[in-house]
């Protein structure tokens, strides 16, 4: 194993002791008395989908009560006897600020599916499962590889050790026109590639929204769709959108806020307001935009941020976080 | 205000298939016009909208959207779902109006998104 491995699943291993029992939880437990009828404890099981519940008497826990508990409350017809008689009353409790750790080494310790959290005062403030373990743990492994995989990606690694005079990825997205149900798909891959490279979500958000009203303009507005090519560089994105017509005949009117030429259907969808532009122009910290009749249109979108910290850099305070 | 308190709120139903219901967002958005949400709508906030074509999810996605609630007991087609799905986007259906929906949730502390302009993205 290499030490870089070595060192990841030490980081793995710290994350799930970290993680502590009141982060996955759940808070709203469902109860009952120990005066809840079994046939009652039976009818709750199944409409909340659960194999057991704790047992309260006001908000002092006094035993737990399991699918388990059922069967042979079944088996010898006992079904009109209440809870507090079928429940066991020694319960295992584990506190809310206890590492998960000491929750699963208790369930492989004591066979339970379930342990009844409490708080350092006693009252019950939430219940966990193995479920809720496993929903947990994933989700943390998730974040902590999404951390470690843009950490993987940044720009400075890849601008960095490719030397030139001047570096630059370049990204080619054929759009095609009308084609209202794939919509968005270069503007979504544009925006990850960002998000790998390092950019923070502030610029992955701006470079997104103005790709995909461009890339919307393309579906709705073009005879024959376009091309989007964005070429991302250390200190820049630049995207340009060409289409070879019908053009735009008043560019200034094009402009203003709310004028739309586009077809009934596509407003149902809740596009064509007449707003494109002006989002991308807004996006965007340069925008041209040139058409005509009959040829086509041109747009060239730039998105700047200050040599030599790159996207992930510190110009702008708003592409920071 | 976590996803689990929004269902809750507004008597939703999970529609697409994997939902982390502790995802927290900080505040909400109502609109059927996506040109709108995509000037107006903040990251990590919730859309509420009557739409429910594909589009819808990508205009969130696009916009840093966190959940989408549909109004008016809509349900969503397959291949909205489907992409919901593949980006990791909750998906709500609440039988409330879109009017009602935004008065519970703000009732119950999900700010909107304050007096909105026409802003300048790139200097806000």
């Amino acid at each position: 194993m290499s030490a870089r491995s070595t060192l990841e699943v030490t980081r793995l291993q710290e994350l799930i002791y970290d993680l502590k029992i009141k982060e996955i939880m759940q808070c709203d437990v469902i109860t009952v008395t120990p005066q809840t009828p079994m046939q009652e404890f039976k009818e709750l099981l199944r409409l909340k989908r659960i194999s057991g519940t704790p047992v309260v008497e006001g908000d002092r826990l006094v035993g737990i009560i399991s699918l388990e508990d059922l069967i042979k409350a079944l088996e010898r017809g006992e079904m009109n006897a209440q809870v507090g008689d079928k429940m066991t009353r020694t319960v295992k409790t584990l506190y809310a600020d206890e590492s998960v750790v000491q929750a699963v080494n208790q369930m492989a310790r004591l066979g339970f599916g379930r342990f009844p959290i409490v708080n350092r005062s006693g009252q019950l403030v939430g219940i966990l499962t193995r479920g809720d373990i496993i929903r947990g743990l994933l989700r943390r492994l998730q974040l902590n590889y999404q951390e470690v995989e843009s950490q993987h990606y940044r720009t400075s690694h890849l601008f960095e050790e490719i030397v030139s005079d001047q570096t630059s990825l370049v990204l080619r997205y054929r759009v095609q026109a009308g084609d209202f149900s794939r919509g968005g798909t270069a503007s979504s891959h544009i925006k990850r590639a960002i998000e790998r490279l390092g950019g923070k979500p502030p610029l992955a958000r701006r470079v997104a929204v103005a790709a995909y009203e461009s890339e919307m303009n393309l579906i709705i507005h073009t005879d024959q769709g376009g091309e989007m090519v964005v070429e991302i560089q250390p200190d820049q994105v630049h995207i340009v959108v060409t289409d070879t017509g019908p053009g735009i005949p008043d560019i200034e009117q094009a402009m203003r806020p709310g004028f739309s030429t586009a077809p009934e259907w596509i407003r149902e969808m809740g596009f064509g307001a007449g707003m494109g532009l002006i989002n991308i122009k807004n996006c965007a910290d340069e925008m041209k935009l040139e058409s005509a009749v009959g040829a086509g249109t041109h747009l060239e979108i730039w998105f700047r941020f200050s040599p030599p910290t790159s996207l992930t850099g510190e110009k702008k305070e708003e592409d920071l976080l | 205000m976590d996803l689990r308190t929004v269902l809750n709120t507004l008597d939703a139903e999970i529609v697409s298939r994997q939902a982390d219901l502790q995802q927290e967002i900080t505040s909400g958005g109502a609109a059927d016009l996506m040109s709108d949400v995509l000037a107006f709508a903040r990251p990590d906030s919730l859309l509420l909208t009557g739409l429910v074509n594909p589009q819808v999810v990508r205009t969130a996605e696009m916009a840093g959207i966190r959940a989408i609630v549909f109004v008016r007991g809509k349900r969503p087609p397959a291949e909205t779902i489907h992409l919901a799905e593949e980006i990791g986007l909750p998906l709500f259906s609440t039988r409330y109006t879109m009017y009602e929906a935004c008065g519970r949730l703000y009732a119950a502390g999900l700010p909107g998104h304050g007096l909105c302009h026409l802003y300048d993205q790139t200097t806000a």
